[in-house]
């Protein structure tokens, strides 16, 4: 059974101009890209961006400007775009090609390698980089300049659509604030202060930034006197203090949705593509297995390679190998007997899981301990681990396949199948923290709008349609389940920790007597 | 073990299959003619609309009713045979049961206007009026206009359909402003301008006589009763309200008024048959509650309480306070309580009304006029906590103490502008000046 999918509606004349406009800025970088030698760079390179972001400018304003302000989800699964049509199907493929190339082909962007100057693309960005930094372009300023106007551009668009939600302005505007000065301007700016400080964002903590704590890195902090030595403590601190804090507070929301830079692209260039992702049981099983398996893998990875470099200059490391693998150990252990003595009831079957994941960091230490003599770990170069690591997942999935398949998974497949961060963080949301979604009693008409926009996949229906509150660890917090629905029953809160997980059978409004019995067994 | 059947797959019929598995190993048989999976029908305009898909309105996977050992069956029941506990499919087949719940919902209203059953011409209730509506209106080429006729909840969500693929919109209102028998003028009033805002044509006061036929038999124009005019259009909406759907149980000996007649037990008159959900009518109204209740939430009600009946605790329908809501458009509608109409409520009825200047934003608290008890209230653009409310009416509070609490029971998300402070100020002005 299934219903004819019609035909969007044609687009008007001034979005047909926003589209030539747009499309305009990228062909000057296509153009850039075929080595056309373009005479006067940083010209071609502002006129380029400049009507990337008029055209994205322009076409959003008709698109919401000239309407009554509201929910605005029309024809989302007509469009072919945004409906995993041929239209999708060319984005996803371009956008993953792309990816490719710039992790693994860099060369093919421009890129002069040894010495040599850049060419293509990258030469057209040099003057941006002198101009910032004092160097010249690389790959990965040419991706930052573009994923920062990407967000930047579908910021405004997304405020747009939600101008009548104060909440996701707001955090729109912070998502966009900080990928513009700390993912972007920041970091360049401090090369030219102090250009023996590596690359660092500083939102970007680990385990997310998987090289957080590589050795060149840890080296170029403690080298580069003090700026470099509160870096790396920030680092610290932020995923053992700050985060756990704010994420007690207000869930891992203040991360996922407001700050964090792979999120942010999601909720701004990602928003057409959010009602994708799957809300099958299946979907979710599969999530649950993949995330804490890339956490793992990420903890045993960064241990080793911590571990392989420490001890050899106790000058420089105060830590020796040991130490450090027991201090780990000590670690996980604690927050293991922790979590199974107060939340225990709480976990229920995922326990299991639990156990199972710490029990394999458990034995990788052990094993560290015993093979790892010099550089090796579980047979395999503690080196070897980061590289696969860096391959697998840090390019290919959080790269190709995260934000490559946009158009096909849906925005936010690698912050719910893959990040690490988001698994430490949706752990603590679980168990330690005040945020929860509430439902408004029994309001819901079960419509489905709300596990329709969840980006995360999230079957937030399947709560609110029993008057449960919603406490996932994977919610990030964006709020769009709670702007669509249109009953007024879904509402973001930080509350007390009591009753915040509250499953019920008879929701308010029925007999008061059947609902106690029902609900009080 | 007994062997439970319901017919009909809605909220109503589902809800009490789920409780029933909940308490109890009966077998669970779920009959309609209608779709093979429940899905929400307060969604169907979403997927016309393009937000979802049909899929998506499944509140279940499709495993669940598998596990859950609930059998589906799609069938139109055309008989109940009371006497040998027998259902009679139109194909003939025969299903027994020990037990019947009779779930059958409603269809739209008819009122016998000339050209009603015109091709074109449709309700908009069932999934197949959903299909009908894809075939009839596709884009703005295939359907130059609609005509809506009927303005209360579905109606205005078919206005939004067409709209949304920009088809010219006219709407046809009997009563002088857009549902004014349910709500207060000044509500009425704001949705009224909200209508003329996203380019609907908004005719009040204003009947159907007749909807013409063009040769083929499809509708080309309706005639309105007031002024005569003729206005051509390839659709006409058909949504003057639902009636039960029970015209399957004539001849069953099943006590029927408008709707299935059952008592506070949610009992027919026939042992073993019981009838839940928009086609049950309640032989004296609960409360101020109407005697047949076409809404989701009484459904899912009716279908939690029958639940523990037939498995054996017996207990009657009783509903808490009256509580809905809608979407008129953009514009959010919530009540909790009571708040009548001008045309509807009683002397000792009194409202506090306050309206935003400029946004679309009011709500108006009923109270008694001498007692000053809170009655109920309505907010429109303001999302209020459904828990609070029922709290203050089983605690009788008064209507000071609700607008001095108001704030404690704003819903709205996060770092919305909130309005309970300029509430509060509006209320002791008009206190003052009374
Ligand atoms: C467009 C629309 C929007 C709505 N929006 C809201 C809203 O926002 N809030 C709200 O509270 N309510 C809303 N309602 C009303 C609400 O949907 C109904 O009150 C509710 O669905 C009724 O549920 P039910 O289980 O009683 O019956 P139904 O959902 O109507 O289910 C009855 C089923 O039984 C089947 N059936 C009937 N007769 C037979 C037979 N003889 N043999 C086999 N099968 C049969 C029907 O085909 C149907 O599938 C809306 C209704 C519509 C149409
Ligand atoms: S549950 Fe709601 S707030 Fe959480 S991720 Fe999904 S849509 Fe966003
Ligand atoms: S919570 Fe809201 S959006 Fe979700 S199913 Fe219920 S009424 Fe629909």
């Amino acid at each position: 059974m299934s219903l004819a999918k019609p035909n969007a509606q044609d687009i008007s004349t001034k979005k047909k101009v926003a589209l030539g406009i747009g499309f305009t800025g990228l062909f000057i970088l296509v153009l850039a890209l075929a080595n056309v030698e373009l005479p006067y760079k940083g010209l071609f390179l502002t006129l380029s961006l400049g009507l990337i972001i008029g055209g994205v400018v322009i076409y959003s304003r008709d698109e919401y400007l000239t309407k009554l302000e509201g929910i605005k989800n029309d024809e989302a699964w007509f469009k072919s775009i945004s409906s995993r049509g041929t239209w999708g199907w060319v984005l996803g493929v371009v956008l993953t090609l792309f990816y490719i190339v710039l992790y693994f082909f860099a060369e093919l962007l421009g890129l002069g390698t040894d010495g040599a100057s850049n060419t293509g693309l990258i030469a057209l960005f040099d003057p941006l980089s002198q101009l910032l930094s004092g160097r010249n372009a690389s790959q990965w300023f040419v991706y930052g300049t573009l994923y920062t106007v990407a967000i930047v551009a579908f910021g405004y668009k997304f405020m747009l659509k939600y101008r009548h939600n104060r909440y996701q302005q707001l955090r729109t505007a912070s998502v966009m604030f900080f990928q513009m000065a700390f993912a972007f301007l920041i970091p360049e700016f401090m090369y030219r202060l102090n250009s023996d400080v590596p690359y660092n964002d500083i939102k970007n903590m680990w385990p997310l930034n998987y090289y957080a704590f590589d050795q060149w890195r840890v080296d170029q902090f403690i080298n580069s006197g003090t700026i470099g030595m509160a870096f790396l403590i920030f680092g610290i601190l932020s995923i053992f203090v700050i985060s756990p804090f704010l994420t007690y507070k207000y869930g891992k929301r203040w991360y996922c949705s407001w700050v964090c830079g792979c999120g942010g692209l999601a909720e701004t260039a990602g928003d057409p593509f959010r009602h994708l992702s799957s809300k099958k049981m299946s979907a979710w099983k599969l999530e649950r297995w993949l995330i804490h398996t890339v956490l793992v893998f990420s903890v045993v990875m960064t241990t080793a390679v911590i571990y392989t470099y420490l001890g050899y200059d106790a000058e420089k490391y105060w830590f020796n190998k040991d130490n450090f693998l027991l201090f780990v150990g000590g670690f996980l252990t604690l927050v293991f007997v922790v979590i199974m003595v107060f939340k225990r009831h709480e976990l229920g079957k995922d326990a299991r899981y639990g156990a199972i994941g710490y029990a394999l960091v458990i034995v990788s230490l052990i094993a560290m301990h015993y093979t790892g003599t010099t550089n090796e770990v579980f047979y395999l170069p503690a080196g070897g681990m980061r590289s696969a690591y860096g391959f697998y997942i840090g390019s290919i999935f959080s790269g190709v396949i995260g934000t490559g398949f946009y158009p096909i998974l849906g925005n936010r497949a690698w912050c719910r199948f893959g990040c690490p961060m988001a698994a430490v963080l949706g752990f603590q949301q679980r168990m330690f923290s005040k945020f929860r979604i509430t439902t408004n009693g029994g309001q819901c008409i079960s419509c489905g709008n709300c596990s329709n926009s969840c980006e995360m996949g999230i079957d937030v229906r399947a709560y609110a349609q029993k008057g449960e509150n919603i406490v996932r660890s994977s919610c990030v917090g964006c709020g769009v389940c709670s702007a669509v629905c249109p009953r007024g029953v879904l509402k973001l809160e930080n509350g007390s920790l009591d009753g915040r997980i509250n499953p019920t059978d008879v929701l308010l409004g029925n007999d008061v007597d059947l609902m106690e019995l029902m609900n009080n067994k | 073990m007994k062997n439970i059947v319901i017919i009909g797959n809605g909220i109503a019929g589902v809800t009490a299959a789920r409780h029933i598995r909940k308490l109890s190993d009966n077998k669970i048989t779920i009959i309609s003619a209608e779709t093979d999976h429940f899905f929400s029908r307060t969604a169907l305009m979403y997927v016309y609309m393009g937000h979802m898909k049909y899929e998506h309105t499944k509140p279940y996977e499709d495993y669940f009713w598998k596990k859950n050992r609930i059998d589906l069956k799609r069938a139109y029941i055309k008989q109940v045979l009371t006497d040998d506990k027998t259902l009679v499919t139109s194909e003939g087949e025969k299903i027994a049961y020990d037990s019947l719940i009779i779930a059958t919902g409603s269809k739209p209203n008819k009122f016998g206007w000339p050209g009603q059953d015109l091709k074109g011409v449709q309700g908009l209730y069932s999934y197949q009026d959903l299909e009908k509506l894809e075939a009839n209106a596709p884009d703005k080429e295939t359907c130059n206009r609609a005509v809506i006729v009927g303005g209360g909840l579905i109606g205005i969500e078919m206005a939004e359909m067409l709209r949304s693929r920009n088809i010219p919109v006219t709407f046809l209102v009997r009563e002088d402003s857009f549902w004014n028998g349910v709500l207060p003028a000044g509500e009425s009033g704001l949705i009224n301008k909200h209508i003329l805002d996203h380019h609907i044509d908004l005719r009040l006061g204003t009947n159907l006589k007749e909807i013409i036929s063009d040769e083929n038999g499809r509708a080309k124009a309706v005639v309105i009763t007031e002024t005569g005019e003729e206005l051509p259009c390839n659709v006409v909406g058909l949504t003057a309200g639902v009636s039960p759907n029970i015209d399957f149980l004539k001849e069953s000996g099943i006590e029927l008024g408008r709707g299935v007649k059952v008592n506070r037990f949610l009992e027919t008159n026939i042992k073993d048959v019981y009838a839940i959900g928009d086609c049950a009518e309640q032989h004296e109204p609960i409360g101020m509650r109407r005697p047949i209740e076409a809404v989701w939430y009484t459904g899912r009600m009716m279908g939690e309480t029958l639940a523990q009946t037939i498995c054996g605790n017996k207990i009657e329908y009783k509903p808490g306070h009256w509580f809905n809501s809608a979407k008129f458009l953009d514009i959010e509608y919530q009540t909790y309580g009571w708040v009548f109409s001008e045309r509807s409520k009683s002397e000792q009825e009194a409202h506090f009304h306050w309206m935003h200047p400029d946004e679309d934003k009011c709500i108006t608290v009923a109270y008694d006029k001498d007692s000053k008890l809170f009655l109920g209230i309505n907010t429109f653009g303001i999302r209020m906590r459904h828990e609070n409310f029922d709290k203050w009416l089983t605690e009788k509070r008064d209507v000071d103490y609700v607008i001095k609490h108001l704030p404690e029971a704003n819903f709205d998300p996060e770092f919305y502008k909130q309005f309970e402070n300029q509430i509060l100020a509006a209320y002791n002005n008009q206190l003052q000046t009374a």
